[in-house]
């Protein structure tokens, strides 16, 4: 029988050690009841590490070989060699959690510059270091609107479009609060503005809104959303992601209170839905108490040099159990490590101008498209980033899996509606993406 | 007079440590922040009207090689597990293999999740094998893998023990946790909106049956234990106390942080639990990644399987796709939780296979109890598994553990669980080899042995000295902007 490759012990100092102990075997060391004693089999084969990759290699190359144009909320922009590299050092990869901050100083700060490029993306004074994904910090948000005092309403208000995933976990991180989440309706892809005047009240404990939206259009006038949670005591939550906010409306500008939405678009590529929840928001002391997940702040050392730890624990579940903000304990450090080194290896320029290229990129697919027969693109009359909805003729089911047949992916998001992201990842591919679609619209 | 000149004697029989470090010129301050190596502040200047952009951008600015040298740096002011022992308990820190990461790097696996079904077989493909793989593991007969940490498995875990009441037009109000329980098991019942009730252990360290019985009622939702428990130890009553909660209606939850004891040896499912989650980055080996990603998948009965989080994989004739189970709680994750994590996972479990699995168990308990016969601090529980809680006696065990620092091993967690006085609690998993123990055990006797000054103001060897955690909590600063506000 062999053993656990990662445990190192030989034959004689496992006997040296049983007998250390004063045992004569591993098993004498199980308290475990005879009678939920498992001696049965998994089944599972032990491998060699060539076989092990090849068995995974093999099974992962029953994914087709797309180019997608998918996105939605969750984006591929290249991730440069340098991050790979420098995020798998091992002394990042397999540390934990900054309990000894006195020897994670390294991690440690890379997190304060992360909660600080957050700080000036978003115009606000306090980002923690991490929620699970978009999805969850969007929860998250809700239920701190809940534990503000200057907040009394109960109502979260939601974009109609909002986005399935999305909503599904706000649902559930309400479910054991007295909050209940309703959808205002939206105009030609953006907030419509009058209708959710008239669904905002005293009762509203948070108002969510996204810019870019899901539609991938750009908001304009979001100050007045602001200014109308502002009349009426409710929390403004503004929905993005990491290079949107290098060039659209400063959050803060607009009014938000807090910033949530997705990190990975830096740093992680598709990974299939495996994200970076970003949080941020207002530094008053009512949220700072009731900020989730964790805080790097920065303090002094015993030779009075600055140095860095984890911060106001206290609101965290290790310390505050059933009162904490959160339940969050791991969370998603690692890929907030590899987001701020993509944001610093794009520096500010590198990074306005992805941003700007998001936009172009959606225009000019978009007009390249509307000139096909039988497609209209783009379908909302809004500036757009990154990705857009185009109107076909053809049932857009249809549509999408004949252009997977050719080896592109899009989104089929209507009966007539597909949408398509563009971005550095895919751009090399757009003209024979765009000569699959002339073929498969007709 | 530096933190160098004020060390202590020198312990012969201690590894001896030095933790690289790069201090600025300035002398107040270690590797300088990416703001203070130089910023940069731009227009942004767009294609869209002025008023839907920002006005200007302000950040770091650096060269490649300049980004390279600063992450090395700070990389070598942080301890990992590849730099020593890492026995910090409850956490399981193994080592995580390099050929996982190099999985997890394939293009093949970079998809997007909103991709048809038929174009990504080979993703639900590796998903439905590591539901079946956790399913045997844990004795449960469906698993999701969606919930992203431990915690979210908690979240979700008693998300369907709630959906499951209902669904028996059955409100109930509370969730029973033992007082030694994790912090997030007494967060996420209340997240889900359940009163918690905390139940005391008995004498020996272990549930105590009858105030068990006492807090046990209609009212009863569900029950989290740990087994082996915070201690270590096997709750050797635990099918008496699954009988006791089903005879209520409740749901008998496992939380899998110590599922590292029993592997190939005892199945939560046998025991008597409904649901249970995996901490696939202590079990499964997977990085921590300085604090996530994890994942943390969720194990059910064939009961409570109609529950489970919406997509689920199943398997057809001719492959694999995903459905919406018929009463399912719904979304936790706004895809499918931390896919690379869970590759990760699914390759480790391929490779050890049953045996492996089994050596990891038997190892990791070995490994606990040879360690804890070479400490001087005393250990009041027993018999344990794969981890101990020592106590550190007349000494604050938080500064005994920065003392530890000095010898070039991560200290134990500390002053968890309270039923031990100043807890050190200790798993030093399978992978430390007796040589290592050893040096990690005269660390343990080296920091039982120093008077109350040296403790107090250790560390000394660290990259940086004791860290002021009253001042960082009183005067908040969590961004340079705000260093800079300060000065």
């Amino acid at each position: 029988m062999s053993g656990s490759p990662y445990a190192p012990h030989t034959a004689s100092e496992t006997t040296a050690m049983l007998d250390a102990i004063g045992v004569d075997s591993e098993e004498a060391l199980f308290d475990i009841p005879e009678s939920v004693r498992f001696d049965g089999e998994f089944g599972i084969d032990a491998k060699s590490e060539q076989a092990a990759r090849r068995a995974v290699a093999s099974t992962l190359a029953d994914n087709d070989d797309l180019t997608e144009f998918l996105g939605r909320g969750h984006y591929d922009h290249y991730v440069p060699s340098v991050v790979d590299h420098l995020a798998d050092r091992s002394e990042f990869i397999t540390s934990y959690t900054q309990y000894q901050p006195e020897v994670a100083q390294g991690f440690l700060q890379a997190l304060f510059e992360y909660q600080s490029m957050l700080v000036e993306l978003t115009g606000l004074e306090v980002a923690n270091c991490s929620m699970y994904d978009a999805a969850t910090a969007l929860g998250e948000a809700a239920t701190l609107a809940e534990r503000l005092r200057s907040i009394s309403g109960t109502r979260v208000l939601v974009p109609d479009l909002l986005h399935e995933g999305r909503r599904g976990v706000l649902d559930n991180y309400v479910a054991g609060s007295d909050l209940t989440v309703e959808t205002y309706p939206t105009a030609d892809g953006n907030v419509d503005r009058e209708a959710l005047t008239e669904q905002v009240d005293e009762t509203t404990a948070m108002v969510y809104a996204e810019n870019p939206t899901v539609r991938g259009t750009i908001e304009e006038g979001l100050d007045t959303v602001g200014d109308l949670a502002d009349e009426h005591d409710a929390l403004f939550t503004l929905g993005t992601d990491i290079v949107a906010l290098a060039l659209l409306e400063e959050p803060a500008s607009v009014g938000a209170d807090v910033v949530v939405g997705d990190g990975s678009a830096l740093g992680l590529g598709s990974a299939y839905g495996f994200g970076l929840g970003l949080f941020a928001c207002r530094g008053d002391r009512e949220l700072l108490r009731q900020v989730p997940g964790r805080l790097v702040g920065a303090s002094e050392d015993s030779d009075d040099r600055r140095a860095y730890t984890l911060t106001l624990q206290t609101r965290e579940q290790h310390i505050r159990r059933e009162r904490a903000t959160s339940n969050i304990c791991s969370n998603q450090a690692w890929v907030a490590l590899r987001t701020a080194m993509h944001v610093a290896s794009l520096g500010p320029d590198g990074l306005v101008e992805l941003a700007n290229d998001s936009v172009r990129r959606a225009r000019e697919t978009a007009g390249r498209l509307d000139e096909l027969t039988g497609v209209q693109a783009p379908v909302h009359d809004r500036h757009h980033f990154r990705e857009f909805v185009a109107r076909v003729d053809q049932p857009a089911e249809a549509i999408a899996a004949d252009l997977e047949a050719e080896g592109y992916a899009v989104h089929a998001v209507g009966d007539h509606e597909i949408q398509v992201c563009v971005t550095e990842a895919n751009e090399q591919a757009l003209d024979g993406f765009v000569a699959a679609v002339s073929e498969v619209v007709r | 007079m530096s933190r160098q000149q004020e060390r202590p004697d020198e312990q012969s029989e201690t590894l001896t440590f030095e933790q690289a470090s790069w201090v600025d010129p300035d002398g107040d301050r270690y590797e300088p922040l990416l703001s203070e190596k130089g910023s940069e502040t731009v227009e942004v200047d767009s294609e869209l009207p002025d008023d839907l952009t920002r006005d200007s951008l302000e950040l770091p600015n650096p060269s490649e090689p300049e980004l390279a040298r600063h992450y090395t740096r700070l990389s070598e002011m942080n301890y990992g597990v590849e730099s020593g022992p890492f026995p910090l308990g409850s956490c399981t820190m193994k080592y995580n293999p390099k050929f996982t990461e190099d999985l997890a790097a394939r293009a093949d696996a970079s998809i997007h999740p909103d991709r048809s079904e038929r174009s990504t077989q080979g993703t639900l493909g590796l998903l439905h094998e590591l539901q079946t793989y956790l399913g045997d593991i844990g004795g449960m007969d469906a698993v999701t893998l969606q919930p992203p940490a431990g915690a979210a498995g908690e979240f979700t875990g008693i998300l369907v023990a709630k959906s499951y009441h209902e669904a028996n037009g059955d409100e109930r109000s509370e969730v029973i946790i033992p007082e030694s329980a994790h912090g997030t098991n007494f967060a996420t019942a209340a997240m889900a909106g359940y009163d918690v009730v905390s139940l005391p252990s008995n004498e020996a360290g272990r549930v105590d049956t009858e105030a068990l019985e006492a807090a046990l009622s209609e009212e009863t939702a569900a029950l989290m234990l740990t087994n082996p428990n915070t201690l270590g130890l096997f709750e050797r009553d635990i099918e008496e106390i699954a009988e006791m909660v089903h005879d209520v209606g409740g749901i008998l939850y496992y939380d899998g942080a110590n599922l590292n004891a029993l592997l190939g040896r005892a199945r939560p499912g046998d025991m008597g639990f409904d649901v249970m989650h995996y901490n696939v980055h202590k079990t499964f080996a997977t990085p921590h990644g300085g604090g996530g990603p994890g994942a943390g998948p969720v194990g059910v009965t064939e009961e409570l399987r109609e529950f489970l989080p919406d997509p689920h994989v199943r398997a057809t004739d001719t492959g694999y796709e995903t459905h919406t189970p018929d009463n399912s709680i719904g979304k936790v994750h706004g895809y499918d939780g931390n896919w690379l994590v869970l590759l990760k996972a699914h390759a480790y479990i391929t490779r050890l296979g049953d045996a492996g699995l089994a050596d990891a168990s038997a190892k990791a308990v070995l490994n606990a109890n040879y360690l804890a016969e070479q400490i001087d601090y005393e250990i009041p529980f027993g018999p344990f598994h794969h981890e101990f809680v020592a106590s550190a006696g007349e000494q604050d065990a938080a500064d005994a553990a920065k003392r530890m620092l000095d010898f070039g091993v991560h200290p134990p967690t500390t002053k968890w669980p309270e039923i031990v006085p100043e807890a050190l609690m200790t798993e030093p998993t399978e992978i430390e080899s007796k040589r290592t123990l050893d040096q990690l055990a005269a660390a343990f006797n080296a920091a039982s042995a120093s008077d109350t000054d040296t403790i107090e103001h250790a560390p000394s060897r660290t990259a940086a000295g004791r860290i002021d955690q009253t001042s960082a909590a009183r005067n908040p600063r969590l961004s340079w902007q705000a260093l800079d506000d300060e000065e």
